[in-house]
């Protein structure tokens, strides 16, 4: 019989929990502050290939995530070029928890670009332009108004991409395959459990936990989003 | 300190080709919507990019699109007041208020501001978020603002507009305590007659993007010429003096030697005053009319008889006060046999000039 209360969690599963929390806070945290460059990019700017970046951006969310697993291993494997490359400053991605952190960050960028984009084009332009008559410079307008105008959405991007990194597969095990303590995130865990014998109910509690972080996460976004846009619309004062 | 411009761009519907002189005091861009006012404005402020411009403030040559590119906005020093005030929202009024502050090149000291905020009145008001705020104390908080920036001019882009009759009533002697109290040249966009009546030192008339008139406010107004902004907006501004308070509640003006007579006025003798005197409310006569009820009649010769537009006429009389416009029927001016150079006296009832046309 499965119980949760008899069965505590195993070395292995509290590894395969932790090692996906610092994958994802990684994945989330390391791909923001491009995901605001390409979101600002995508939303104010007008410029030749605009579409085509709009276009590649969202293409891990379409590709089957094993293509996406297997076009970073052909780039980035310690065999290709660009992979051998980066080795000569100790930069490794392949089967390394980097490249888990890697590859989830790219299945998460659309979601984080999309959020931050729209919340980036509700900010009126018409105050960055009384900003630049004030003085201000782009990148001061970009930091003093654009930027803390649009934290609710940079907020809700930031957390989606670590609820999608939590849960990314295809991509990773394709990339860095399926290393206790390295790669082997909640989900790949879970793969790994179900192909043993007698490992259902180890899978059925780490499914349990990836449920409520999921939800843990999502939830926190709100709330937070709620938090800072009742503060940026003037229901209290600072 | 002086703003030159000249501009020409071609838009789809209209093509605007001007020039014109800025001087210290409030010069207002007078001129129906559509006419290319709000398109000067940006230009100048640089948040819009015309064909050809060249935009020199005093020595300092801002935009000369032959020479080379533009400076950019946030180097121009040149405030803005918006229409819509365009607070930050995510600021509190004194952040707002110091946003302009921390990039000026000029240093603008702490008591400046002080004093910004004890004239605009907003003391009450620095630490709430604009959001709370009316629209009145949002655009006193906008021109205080704008000049905190270190701005060497600034331009408003219609800022009453979007107020109620109290709330403009509200900001309009903050802008003449700006004309009056503060050096910094004002070029001011309004198609309300009353407004540039009120603030206006010059004013420059524009109409399908083409200036069609520019002087004094006396001058460019008591131009049949410069029609403004459709029937009811003609009307001359007179330059007054507060004479004497009389017992009967009416008020006797000083304008140029003529007695002129209005309700009583918040005004101690011997202060100027501003009349604007619309062109339908005068009635012309050549012999000086008896039995009137009417108290005001000004006595002149006739100036200019505009164009026809319709059945009106405006005419322009120039009296002892000043010129004075009317509207009248082409049927009468052919009656009355009104043409330059006849005698004439035109008759203002006591009750039409006393509305918020005064200053």
């Amino acid at each position: 019989m499965l119980s949760l209360e008899t069965t505590g969690l195993g070395p292995e599963e509290w590894q395969a929990i932790a090692l996906s929390l610092k994958v994802a806070f990684w994945a989330a945290l390391a791909s923001l502050p491009f995901g605001i460059f390409i979101a600002y990019a995508l939303a104010r700017w007008d410029f030749p290939g605009r579409q085509l970046l709009n276009g590649l951006v969202h293409l891990p969310l379409v590709l089957p995530p094993v293509v996406t697993g297997y076009l970073l291993l052909m780039t980035l494997g310690t065999r290709a070029p660009l992979g051998a490359f980066l080795q000569n400053f100790g930069i490794v991605f392949s089967f390394r928890w980097t490249g888990a952190a890697l590859a989830a960050a790219i299945m998460g960028f659309p979601l984080m670009v999309r959020a931050i984009r729209l919340s980036i084009e509700a900010v009126d332009a018409r105050l960055e332009e009384a900003a630049s008559t004030l003085g201000a410079s782009p990148l001061h307008v970009f930091f003093r108004v654009t930027l803390p105008l649009s934290w609710p959405g940079i907020l809700a991007g930031a957390v989606l991409a670590f609820a999608k990194a939590l849960g990314e597969f295809g991509a990773t095990i394709t990339f860095v395959s399926n290393i206790p303590g390295q790669t082997r995130t909640l989900p790949s865990a879970i793969y790994a459990f179900l192909q043993v014998p007698g490992g259902e109910s180890a899978a059925l509690r780490l499914v349990l936990i990836s449920i409520a972080l999921a939800m843990g996460a999502l939830i926190l976004s709100e709330v937070l989003a709620r938090r800072v846009s009742k503060r940026l619309s003037g229901g209290g004062r600072s | 300190m002086t703003l030159r411009v000249d501009l020409k761009h071609r838009f789809a519907e209209f093509s605007l080709d001007l020039g014109f002189d800025v001087p210290d005091g409030i010069t207002v861009l007078f001129g129906r919507s559509g006419s290319g006012k709000s398109t000067v404005l940006r230009a100048i402020a640089g948040i819009f990019k015309p064909d050809q411009a060249r935009i020199v403030l005093s020595d300092r040559v801002l935009c000369d699109s032959e020479a080379g590119p533009c400076l950019p906005p946030q180097k121009r020093r040149i405030g803005m007041i918006f229409q819509d005030a365009r607070l930050f929202p995510h600021l509190t009024v004194a952040q707002n208020l110091d946003f302009g502050r921390r990039f000026s090149k000029r240093d603008v000291p702490a008591h400046a501001v002080t004093q910004m905020v004890d004239m605009l009145g907003i003391g009450a008001l620095l630490d709430r978020r604009p959001e709370g705020l009316s629209g009145g104390e949002q655009q006193r908080v906008a021109i205080g603002r704008a000049l905190l920036s270190g701005a060497e001019m600034i331009l408003a882009d219609e800022p009453l507009a979007a107020l109620d009759e109290a709330r403009k009533a509200e900001i309009l002697p903050y802008f003449e305590r700006l004309r009056d109290e503060i050096a910094i040249p004002v070029l001011y966009v309004s198609h309300s007659p009353a407004e540039v009546a009120r603030l206006a030192t010059t004013v420059i008339a524009l109409e399908a993007g083409r200036v069609i008139g520019q002087g004094s406010a006396e001058a460019v107004l008591g131009d049949p010429a410069v029609l403004p902004v459709g029937a009811g907006g003609a009307g001359a501004l007179i330059r007054a003096t507060v004479r004497a308070h009389h017992a009967d509640g009416l008020t006797e003006l000083d304008a140029g030697g003529e007695a002129l007579f209005l309700p009583r006025l918040m005004a101690d003798p011997g202060h100027p005053v501003r009349l604007r005197i619309a062109a339908h409310e005068v009635i012309l006569s050549p012999d000086r009319p008896v039995g009137l009820s009417a108290l005001n009649i000004l006595s002149g010769t006739i100036a200019e008889v505009s164009e026809a537009q319709g059945s009106a006429v405006l005419v322009a009389l120039q009296t002892g006060a000043g010129r004075v416009l009317a509207r009248v029927t082409t049927r009468s001016v052919a009656a009355l046999g009104l043409c330059e150079g006849a005698p004439c006296h035109a008759v203002i009832k006591t009750a039409s000039i006393a509305q918020d046309n005064l200053a």
